[in-house]
């Protein structure tokens, strides 16, 4: 795989850290939330600037997404969108896999669930809507890292917290591992987050093109990572995330 | 065992659907098709049945080509449609003679004034279990007899046939003027005001009252069983299953034991109970109506509480007052607030149905102060919706007496967290939303499949249901609302007193 080039990397995760932000930044904010030099992130802006990406208010000097991403149809995705147009795609998933479903956005290190549906065994299951998961350690979680590998790179300014024994806290490893999330189109996590629960999930595209979320099942270890299942699963989990894409973009 | 499939047609308010269900009850393929709707007038709502008869061929053949289902697979069809939908047709021509006169139709507001009127008028709830209003089909019938000139004696030749939609698509679908069977389902039949809900017949007094020929009536049928074979299909399958839009979402979420209940929320909400083969004739401003009958059974029957306006209130919210770019983004608005703000909106855009069914009230936006923000608005629109439910649950709990252990929940709105927890709370019960959210066709495949021996009975089809999501209720906000529930009544009578003439 040929290597990124840096600067679109950099600028994308600027754009990310606006939106995440709720859409207003400065300059000091940004370059902290990106990890860059203050001149760096300001060469950045002012090029994202001309090109119309973002936009800077003339009193506060902070910046906001500009018209011109409004134009190539990647906007703000609101989550209760989101999910709305999940949904029937969402108990699909659930329905044929047999296992939980969740849809999770990023919030910096770590993953909102915007969507769950219950495993359908009508066993007693909690609604876990707003709940926050660690992005390193599960299949959602790992597909929205991939996707912002400046956010990503970030893991190594701390220890990486251990939740279980399985998970993944070498930085290398896991930066690997993303790289092979991103090539592949799909992650895995096998008892990382909690010992003995899995998950598979694959990424969410919005209209213009941005990872926007991720889809994926979780269930025990040892029933999803037969190899049939594995198999199995993931061609689901993909094929129900490509379906939500698909969807966004109608 | 090689698979089987069942084809459902659901003819809806704005579209016309296509779904094929395979035995575990999963959804393999989706065609829909939207059709016009004609606004000729104020309060007037039509829909052309020619194209709706093209988009159900349309979907259907899709779907079917979909599944590349081996010759045989696909074993029935079942109908489910949009309710008091009204048509009339010419039986030599297969024309229709005007366009069908849509359930949202007000048209025949005056009209039933007038037979409201008449001493007999109390005739009418005593044998439908329903109220006399415009909501229903057998108004609708009557206004065209009176509107088009000769319509009532070609209807008493027997020249012109009435059905709903369901009628209309069978009568098609089974030859036209080659042979279509003219029939309906009883679900349907006890939307007319024309039928005897308790002996499930058209009921002479009531055709007299009405003014309608007794000729120009479908047969009624169970909801459950082969009414004729669909021939205009690429593949003859046997028409086996036939609901109203509502009903066929009861029997989809298999509330097949007195007290089970289920409120779909679109549009409109519609929340009906099963109430066993006993009809609960209701004190408290709900409808007595057919819920299902399989053939060869003791009809089914349901108490329904139908609210017209919730999910129109969000849409009023986009649309009219554009506070949010789509209907989902209502819940995002509702979030930058904690609670209402002290707000109530009453969304009476074309009077109240269940419980109160005044056709004259209007909306109102209550409680406003300058500290009321669009987030608090978007928070009173959710609610007006889990308020209204409560009104209903209510009169239906003093009705009926069949304890509700939970609501099964469906429909669009179902997507909206805030908006199903608030219902939790506002109900003090859980609030389930199953697997399958397209219950309205699996309903009617159920049906179908039912009847034609892809399911065993009724005990099999609870075997596919399964919950995606439950809310349950908080007792602290169960509490904070049963003590805000007098400011939600006062604003319904607000809202009915500005109705009133002045």
């Amino acid at each position: 795989m040929p290597g990124t080039v840096q600067s679109i990397e950099r600028a994308a995760t600027l754009l990310h850290a606006i939106v995440e932000s709720g859409g207003q930044m400065g300059v000091t904010e940004l370059a902290a939330a990106v990890g860059l030099p203050k001149t760096t992130t300001h060469g950045l802006l002012r090029t994202l600037l001309s090109v119309g990406f973002v936009e800077q208010d003339p009193r506060t000097g902070r910046y906001t997404l500009g018209a011109g991403l409004l134009g190539l149809g990647s906007h703000y995705l609101d989550a209760n969108e989101l999910r709305s147009r999940a949904s029937n795609w969402a108990d699909s998933l659930a329905g044929r896999s047999g296992c939980a479903v969740r849809l999770g956005t990023p919030a910096g290190l770590q993953v909102v669930v915007v969507h769950h549906v219950f495993r359908p065994d009508d066993s007693p299951q909690e609604l876990e809507v707003g709940s926050l998961l660690p992005a390193h350690a599960t299949a959602v979680g790992k597909v929205l890292l991939a996707a912002r590998p400046a956010m990503a790179r970030s893991l190594t300014d701390a220890p990486i917290e251990a939740l279980t024994p399985r998970t993944v806290v070498d930085p290398a490893a896991l930066l690997a591992e993303l790289q092979t999330v991103r090539t592949r189109g799909w992650a895995e996590q096998r008892g990382e987050y909690r010992l003995g629960t899995g998950g598979i999930a694959a990424p969410v595209h919005g209209p213009g093109g941005l990872v926007v979320g991720a889809l994926g099942v979780s269930g025990p270890v040892d029933q999803l990572f037969t190899d049939t299942a594995r198999r199995a699963l993931q061609a689901m989990v993909v094929e129900a995330a490509a379906a939500v894409s698909r969807e966004l973009a109608s | 065992m090689t698979e089987r499939y069942v084809l459902a047609v659901d003819q809806g308010t704005t579209s016309t659907r296509s779904i094929v269900f395979d035995r575990a009850g999963r959804l393999v393929a989706v065609r829909q098709r939207e059709h016009r709707q004609h606004f000729p007038r104020p309060g007037w709502v039509e829909h052309d049945p020619e194209e709706i008869w093209a988009n159900t061929q349309l979907t259907a053949a899709q779907a079917l080509r979909d599944v590349a289902a081996a010759p045989g697979q696909v074993v029935a069809l079942g109908i489910a449609n949009q309710r008091e939908t009204t048509v009339v047709w010419d039986r030599a021509t297969g024309r229709p003679l005007v366009n069908a006169l849509v359930w949202q139709d007000t048209r025949t507001g005056p009209l039933v004034e007038q037979l409201a009127a008449r001493p007999d008028a109390v005739l009418v709830r005593e044998r439908t279990g329903l109220e006399l209003a415009g909501y229903f089909a057998g108004p609708r019938l009557r206004w065209v007899l009176d509107a088009v000139p000769g319509a009532r004696a070609r209807a008493e030749r027997g020249e012109l046939l009435f059905g709903t939609m369901e009628s209309w698509l069978v009568w098609n679908l089974t030859g036209g003027t080659d042979g279509g069977v003219h029939v309906t389902d009883v679900t349907n039949a006890s939307r007319t005001l024309l039928m005897d809900v308790r002996t499930c017949r058209w009921d002479p007094d009531l055709l007299d009252f009405f003014g309608v020929p007794a000729a120009m009536l479908p047969e009624i049928r169970p909801s459950v069983g082969v009414l004729g074979t669909a021939r205009a299909l690429p593949v003859p399958l046997p028409i086996a299953g036939a609901l109203g839009d509502q009903q066929a979402a009861l029997f989809g979420q298999t509330c097949f034991a007195p007290g089970e209940a289920k409120c779909t929320y679109g549009t409109g909400s519609f929340l009906l109970q099963n109430t066993g083969t006993d009809l609960v004739p209701s004190a408290h401003g709900l409808i007595s109506t057919v819920a299902y009958q399989l053939a060869g059974e003791p009809v089914h029957y349901a108490l329904e509480g139908s609210i017209a306006v919730t999910g129109a209130l969000v849409q009023w919210l986009r649309d009219s007052l554009g506070l949010i770019g789509s209907a989902a983004e209502v819940e995002t608005l509702a979030r930058t607030v904690s609670d209402n703000g002290g707000c109530y909106i009453v969304p009476a855009f074309s009077g109240l149905l269940a419980p109160h069914w005044e056709g004259r009230a209007r909306g109102l936006v209550a409680g406003l102060t300058s500290y009321v923000t669009k987030g608090h608005l978007a928070r009173a629109v959710l609610e007006a919706t889990g308020w209204q439910t409560r009104d209903v649950v209510r009169a239906m709990d003093a009705d009926s007496g069949l304890p509700m252990e939970a609501l099964r929940v469906d429909g669009g709105m179902t997507t909206n967290n805030l908006l199903m927890q608030f219902l939790a709370d506002v109900l003090g019960s859980p609030v389930v939303r199953p697997m399958v959210g397209e219950t309205v066709s699996l309903g009617a495949a159920y049906a179908a499949g039912l009847a034609v021996g892809v399911w065993s009975d009724t005990e099999a089809l609870r075997r596919n249901w399964h919950r995606s999501a439950q809310w349950s209720p908080d007792a602290g906000r169960v509490a904070a609302l049963d003590a805000a529930y007098p400011h939600w009544e006062r604003a319904v009578q607000l809202s009915i007193a500005w109705g009133e003439r002045p």
